[in-house]
């Protein structure tokens, strides 16, 4: 795994949107003003709550364009040459998780939409769950040096 | 109501007088003529509409509301468990100021405002319900965490006790900042209490148990006045629009946060009503409301429009230039 198959810049827009996709996703707890996030020089917008909700929006796009772009680019190219690792494999399982949840999130928000409490709160929990369960496959990855989700054949 | 008409007792307050106040109170007033406008579940979303101009202020409906609910209010385990940091996390009690009805508190979840304005050279004593709006795209439903505030299909919107952490999230998203927290109560208990979480939120559910029943909520059937009219939205919103063309009045509710579930008509306008009412905690603005969730169901449309851009630049062999590989290949243990 030592060479990258795929160009840096896609790591980077990644690794950028889930980790603001994370911070602000942790946001949407009441804990900015709780904690004194908001007293730091430069953080008092953590204290926003529908700022804070529209950045975990625009992040959310800059994702799913990422995503769909290297998926895309998987289908008609990289399968042959590249192979998911096993950690890459799950975390690519456990992002369409996310992605999917957090879709489901955004469906929920829109005007004239209203869906059965019981599903609404499951959609908020699967999501949650499955957020806080790439940050640890991430962490795990990152331990052992495997953190690309995708080597050379 | 102009203010010169607004002594007249109304038939529960003279029946009261007379002492067979009791009698009535078996025959909820306006019942019969209630009966009629009880909603069905297969009516949708419901409003509820407010004729102001009829409001005696007699507080029968804070009273019912009050009683209609009681089964609801929260019993706190006290003392309140420390929390962390104790400057910032602060306890709030209402336990023990039960009875207070100036304003929305945990045990209160409708309260009156008064207002007394001078319009077109007449003076006005306007009586105001207020209670949560029951927004069409509430707030405080899309935007708490953990899916513990939810509208129901018939429209209002309920804030589940068992779930709830009282982080009070929905009173700040909310544009009147209509719930209101109770210490010592609820899953935060049995959580970290220390740490997150404080209480419960608690506001008006519109008497869903009732609803639920096929019966009015309990401030509509209790009003001796037939101030409120419960239906189908677009029904309440056509008489909202003949009432006020009537009285030549003003409307509240139907534009606010993008539209709500509860609308106002008056006979003199909302902003004067505004300046007039007591205003602050617990005590709702009557200002103009712009729909606070209109950018994230405009970024909704981005959301949806980034992965098909992703799609279409990889299948137009954007993707395939932008993603050619740098060749450098130098690191890339970090990569995800």
């Amino acid at each position: 795994m030592k060479a990258r198959p795929y160009p840096r810049w896609v790591s980077r827009v990644f690794i950028f949107a889930t980790t603001m996709l994370a911070f602000t996703g942790l946001l949407q707890m009441p804990l900015a003003k709780r904690y004194y996030l908001t007293e730091l020089p430069g953080m008092a917008w953590t204290g926003d709550f529908f700022l804070v909700h529209k950045l975990h929006y625009m992040l959310a796009a800059l994702l799913l364009f990422i995503t769909a772009l290297v998926v895309i680019h998987w289908v008609i190219d990289w399968h042959d040459s590249l192979r998911l690792t096993t950690l890459g494999r799950v975390r690519a399982g456990v992002l369409a998780g996310v992605v999917i949840s957090g879709g489901l999130r955004v469906y929920r928000n829109m005007p004239d939409i209203t869906l059965d409490p019981m599903v609404i709160v499951t959609i908020e929990w699967v999501h949650m769950t499955l957020a806080t369960t790439l940050g640890v496959l991430a962490l795990i990855a990152l331990v052992r040096k495997s953190s690309a989700y995708a080597v050379r054949k | 109501m102009k203010k010169k008409t607004n002594t007249g007792f109304s038939r529960r307050r003279f029946l009261k007088t007379l002492g067979i106040g009791s009698a009535v109170a078996l025959v909820p007033g306006g019942a019969v003529a209630a009966q009629e406008r009880v909603p069905k579940p297969s009516d949708g979303e419901l409003a509820t509409l407010l004729d102001l101009s009829k409001c005696i202020g007699c507080g029968e409906c804070v009273s019912a509301c009050r009683e209609s609910n009681a089964g609801k209010f929260p019993e706190p385990e006290k003392p309140f468990p420390p929390m962390l940091p104790s400057r910032r996390a602060k306890p709030e009690d209402w336990s023990n100021k039960r009875d207070v009805e100036d304003r929305l508190t945990p045990y209160n979840w409708l309260t009156l405002q008064t207002a007394e304005v001078e319009y077109n050279g007449e003076e006005y004593e306007i009586h105001i319900p207020r209670r949560c709006m029951h927004c069409q795209n509430p707030p405080c439903a899309n935007m708490c965490p953990f899916g513990a505030a939810n509208k129901q299909r018939n429209g209002l919107t309920i804030i589940s006790d068992s779930l709830c952490l009282g982080g009070a999230k929905c009173r700040t998203v909310c544009p009147w900042h209509i719930p209101q927290r109770q210490s010592g109560v609820g899953l935060y208990l049995d959580l970290m209490p220390r740490l997150a979480g404080n209480g419960v939120m608690y506001k008006c559910d519109r008497c869903y148990q009732l609803l639920d029943k096929g019966e009015l909520p309990a401030c509509i059937s209790a009003c001796p006045e037939d101030v409120q009219t419960i239906g189908p939205r677009h029904e309440i919103v056509t008489k909202a629009k003949a009432l006020a063309r009537e009285m030549n009045g003003f409307i509240y509710g139907l534009e606010e946060n993008g539209g709500t579930n509860t609308i106002y008509v008056s006979p003199v306008p909302f902003e004067l009503l505004d300046r007039s009412v007591e205003k602050g905690k617990g005590k709702p603005h009557l200002k103009k409301v712009k729909d606070v969730m209109a950018d994230e169901t405009n970024l909704a449309a981005a959301a949806l429009v980034a992965p098909i851009a992703g799609v279409t630049a990889g299948l137009l062999g954007l993707g395939a230039k932008l993603l050619k590989n740098d060749s450098g290949d130098t690191g890339g243990d970090h990569e995800s």
